[in-house]
């Protein structure tokens, strides 16, 4: 497996510009002879279904809702990062790149961060160019807040709906251009595999979720932006139809995985409630700003909340534990996502939680109602104690919120080079699919920033070299009589087909839930090597079991969640497979990835820089064969690898 | 322990586009009232896969109530009897034991049923492609604090897009009109100054598109504005018909293109 990350020479700030000077350009008269596939319609594959229509390229575009706006992009609350320095905090292109760096600890590729951070301002641009009604000051310039694990205010936010907002940016975007025809928009389809013609990626075989159709389609080049695998966890904040089966199935036609056990527990979540709940539900970061999180130093007090005997309210100051600002004075509330989670959990392991499960930490905001007053916290977060109160019938003005860390992100994804572009070639993947830009722990507001980055900036001009590269003379070559689509076709068949005659007697919701426990509980928040050990034999006979006793109701002719659900859980499970050998074989705890046997004397994350400072790349291999690993070292010649420390 | 609660439900079920549907009664037990109405429809689903019959196919996604895709109108009101909620975010606490719901799909002819709860929403899309855009190419914009913006102005772009176009404005009007959805789009785009470039020439398009594909005229009944999960306002229709009318006033001298 080649892991040439194809870094540019040169100093970091002016890598990215001489990379773009080097590219092969492509006509303008000659674009319109290509074709690229884009899977996906959040931020990164919508942004970048437009730009690439735009240039002039002919696109096809997929996503499995029923429309493009509704990709999970929609759901982020919070924010989007940006070096503007407008609020003349001292904020810089180098000093997002270094909180970036420093915020993934240290195991994020230094190249493509400071890109990261270097066209963030032209994203910021680009969203109030096509409409995106930011928050605005009384002087009618942009309002801009600060977010956790930084320590200047430079997230910009549209109410507590900017994911919502910058995808309906891209969603016109993307619209204007199905409007042109310049984009085939298929809706509620779902790609199943990739095809490969003489190594390269050459197009995608996918089913209509509507009619059961299963297609085949053809392009000079694929570009995948199908997000994050967050479900394998059954629960978390990911939107139901989220799922690993598009960068799975390219990564066993070839494609590098890295960092699949750098995952994200955010921090403020609600409580589970009970067995029959299907996801959790995210408050946003943001609310820490002014909320302060604490449970009662005392474990019977807190026994006591559980029951409903006391209302935490009567809790005297000196009874409560602000834990993170006991633990983290300088970045309080705010402390980077894995390291509160982590506190919460800590807190919680001691007997000290609430919340009807013992699983909950308060986050109160009766000192901000009574500094900034009522209607100042309405103000800025009205929209979310509104969604707070829906969800769990509590009011938070009046009684602190309950909250729990929940899986929210996941950092690992595709291998891609400082092109985005996979180990296959020809096949790119962007946001949250590919592994490259937030090391082992994402900050926040830096995900948006990512998949806008990807998709509107960075795939617009590598996808274009990439053709360039291959000559107008290829373009449009490989049609889907080529003899590959005939025969992964008839694997995703035969596939579709075997789950609807195992016969079994237990759902893929059930798979599904089992699977999610084994994760949760083995590959969460803390993990151990006998732990992970244990899980990889769970998995593998959990992989077995459903394999014999699946039971598929209804047929592959139209709608059947039932079937949709199947073949994603199959893919789950050995994925998940994938994480617990990748958290096994990673003897370090660095960002979301918590080995127990690997931690200072109070319970801080201790990292091995002398033997990790290294993504993990895995090959498959086989069905019943272990995955290869592969490396890719980290060099760091503009940061200085230091113990993160917010203290 | 959460009170549980025993329900009963009407559920329409419909095969294919093409075929007749009809409501079928089920009995659902031991519903946790801090779940939410999808997941004690997840539980009815379980209880049909286990007696090996098909559950019931809604649309859904993110559950937390802001990607539009859960579109069912329970007990005759699209996303249910709660205020600005989408049936995601509605508990069942709101529901009490021994009740009867009944849940069918949107009801309009320009959202035909594929199946079960699942209707086709693409005619909205279509409204969008038409003229719902600002145009500015990837790379082409100024600085983002070039054209201040006053707060006002800000905040009225941003109640007009919080719009999560489920189509329940349409599921809710009597004439299947689409004029708050296309008026929240339009109000959004033309109140901002990068907007107002191709305001005339998109509100005549997109209303143009509205109408031609069957969606039925406004008047002014105001169930769109009752039914919204995001409790977008009827001025949004009212500044649509402004900017309609100045737009075909506008291009009677001297057509915008």
């Amino acid at each position: 497996m080649n892991l040439d990350s194809k870094i540019p020479e040169g100093p970091l700030s002016e890598k990215w510009s001489s990379h773009k000077f080097n590219m092969k350009l492509v006509n303008p008269a000659n674009r319109r002879k290509y074709s690229v596939i884009v899977v996906g319609s959040g931020l990164a594959g919508g942004a970048a279904a437009a730009s690439l229509a735009e240039q002039g390229y002919n696109v096809s575009c997929f996503c499995y809702q029923d429309s493009p706006r509704r990709a999970h992009s929609i759901a982020a609350q919070g924010g989007i990062n940006a070096s503007k320095n407008y609020q003349n905090d001292g904020d810089s292109v180098h000093r997002l790149f270094y909180d970036t760096v420093k915020g993934g600890d240290y195991r994020a590729r230094e190249a493509n961060v400071y890109r990261l951070a270097e066209v963030s301002s032209d994203i910021i641009d680009q969203c109030v160019a096509n409409g995106v009604p930011f928050a605005r000051e009384y002087g009618g310039l942009l309002a801009n807040r600060s977010f956790g694990g930084a320590q200047v205010s430079r997230t910009f936010y549209a109410r507590g709906q900017t994911g919502q907002q910058l995808l309906l940016g891209a969603y016109s975007a993307l619209s204007k251009q199905i409007g042109l025809g310049k984009v085939k928009m298929y809706n509620r389809h779902e790609m199943l595999d990739l095809v490969k013609v003489d190594g390269h990626a050459k197009g995608i075989i996918v089913r209509n979720m509507a009619t059961g159709e299963v297609s085949r389609h053809a392009s000079d080049a694929v570009v995948l932006a199908t997000g994050g695998y967050g479900n394998v966890f059954f629960l978390s904040t990911n939107a139901q139809g989220c799922n690993v089966t598009a960068a799975y199935r390219a990564h066993k036609r070839g494609a590098g995985m890295a960092n699949p056990c750098y995952t994200q527990i955010h921090p403020t979540c609600i409580p589970v409630h009970g067995d029959k709940q299907s996801k959790l539900t995210l408050m946003s970061e943001s609310l820490r700003n002014d909320g302060r999180i604490w449970t009662p130093k005392n474990a019977e007090v807190a026994a006591m909340i559980r029951k409903g005997e006391t209302d935490p309210n009567t809790v005297a100051e000196d009874d409560r534990d602000y834990f993170l600002e006991r633990k983290y004075p300088s970045f309080g509330n705010l402390a980077p996502r894995d390291i509160s989670s982590r506190a919460a959990k800590e807190a919680c392991d001691e007997g000290r939680g609430i919340a009807s499960t013992g699983l909950g930490v308060f986050l109160d905001f009766r000192d901000a109602i009574k500094r900034d007053g009522k209607n100042t916290i309405k103000e800025r977060y009205g929209n979310l104690f509104d969604m707070y109160q829906c969800i769990t019938g509590d009011n938070p003005y009046e009684t602190p919120m309950m909250i729990f860390p929940a899986v929210h992100y996941t950092m690992g994804g595709l291998w891609v080079d400082y092109n985005l572009e996979s180990t296959i070639p020809g096949m790119f993947v962007g946001g949250e699919a590919n592994f490259s830009d937030h090391g082992a722990n994402r900050l926040g507001a830096s995900a948006l920033m990512q998949g806008l980055s990807d998709g509107y900036f960075i795939l617009p001009y590598t996808v274009g070299n990439y053709l360039g590269e291959q000559g107008v003379a290829a373009a449009g070559k490989v049609t889907t009589e080529h003899p590959a689509f005939a025969e992964v076709e008839a694997n995703v068949k035969a596939r579709i087909d075997k789950f609807l005659t195992i016969g079994g007697t237990e759902s893929p919701r059930s798979f599904h839930k089992r699977l999610g426990h084994i994760i949760w509980e083995q590959c969460g928040m803390a993990r151990s090597k006998e732990g992970l050990e244990g899980a990889i034999k769970d998995l593998q006979a959990l992989r077995k079991e459903f394999w014999t006793n699946l039971r598929v109701v209804g047929d592959a002719d139209g709608i059947n969640p039932e079937l949709e659900r199947a073949g994603r859980v199959a893919d789950f499970i050995e994925f998940g497979e994938l994480m617990c050998r990748d958290a096994l074989m990673r003897e370090e705890s660095c960002g979301g990835h918590f080995r127990v046997e690997h931690q200072t004397e109070d319970g801080e994350a201790l990292r091995d820089d002398e033997n990790f400072a290294f993504a993990g790349v895995w090959e498959y291999k086989g069905d019943d064969v272990a995955p290869l690993l592969h490396k890719e070292s980290l060099i760091y010649e503009n940061v200085k690898l230091a113990t993160r420390s917010y203290k | 322990m959460e009170k549980t609660m025993d329900l009963t439900l009407k559920v329409w079920r419909q095969k294919s586009a093409n075929s007749m549907g009809a409501f079928e009664t089920y009995a659902v037990k031991d519903v946790s009232e801090g779940s939410s109405f999808l997941e004690m429809l997840d539980t009815l689903s379980e209880d049909l896969v286990e007696k090996g019959k098909e559950p019931v196919a809604f649309d859904h996604d993110c559950r937390e109530g802001i990607c539009g895709s859960c579109s069912m109108t329970i007990n005759g009101i699209p996303h249910g009897p709660e205020k600005a909620t989408t049936a995601c975010q509605l508990h069942m606490r709101h529901f009490h034991d021994g009740q009867t719901i009944t849940i069918e799909p949107w009801r309009a002819k320009p959202f035909p049923v594929i199946k079960d709860l699942v209707v086709d929403r693409s005619p909205l899309d279509r409204i969008i492609q038409s003229g719902g855009f600002i145009t500015s190419r990837a790379g082409s914009a100024v600085d983002a604090n070039a054209i201040p913006i006053s707060k006002a102005t800000a905040d009225y772009a941003m109640d007009a897009a919080a719009c999560i176009g489920c189509g329940a404005c349409v599921a809710a009007c009597p004439n299947a009109s689409a004029m708050l959805f296309t008026g929240a789009k339009v109000s959004h785009m033309n109140s901002l100054p990068q907007g107002k470039v191709e305001k005339d020439r998109r509100t005549l398009a997109m209303v143009t598109t509205m109408d031609g594909e069957g969606f039925g005229g406004c008047t002014n009944i105001g169930e769109c504005e009752a039914a919204c999960p995001k409790s977008i306002s009827l001025d949004m229709i009212a500044h649509l018909n402004r900017d309609y009318a100045t737009a075909q006033v506008k291009n009677f001298f001297k057509p915008v293109a």
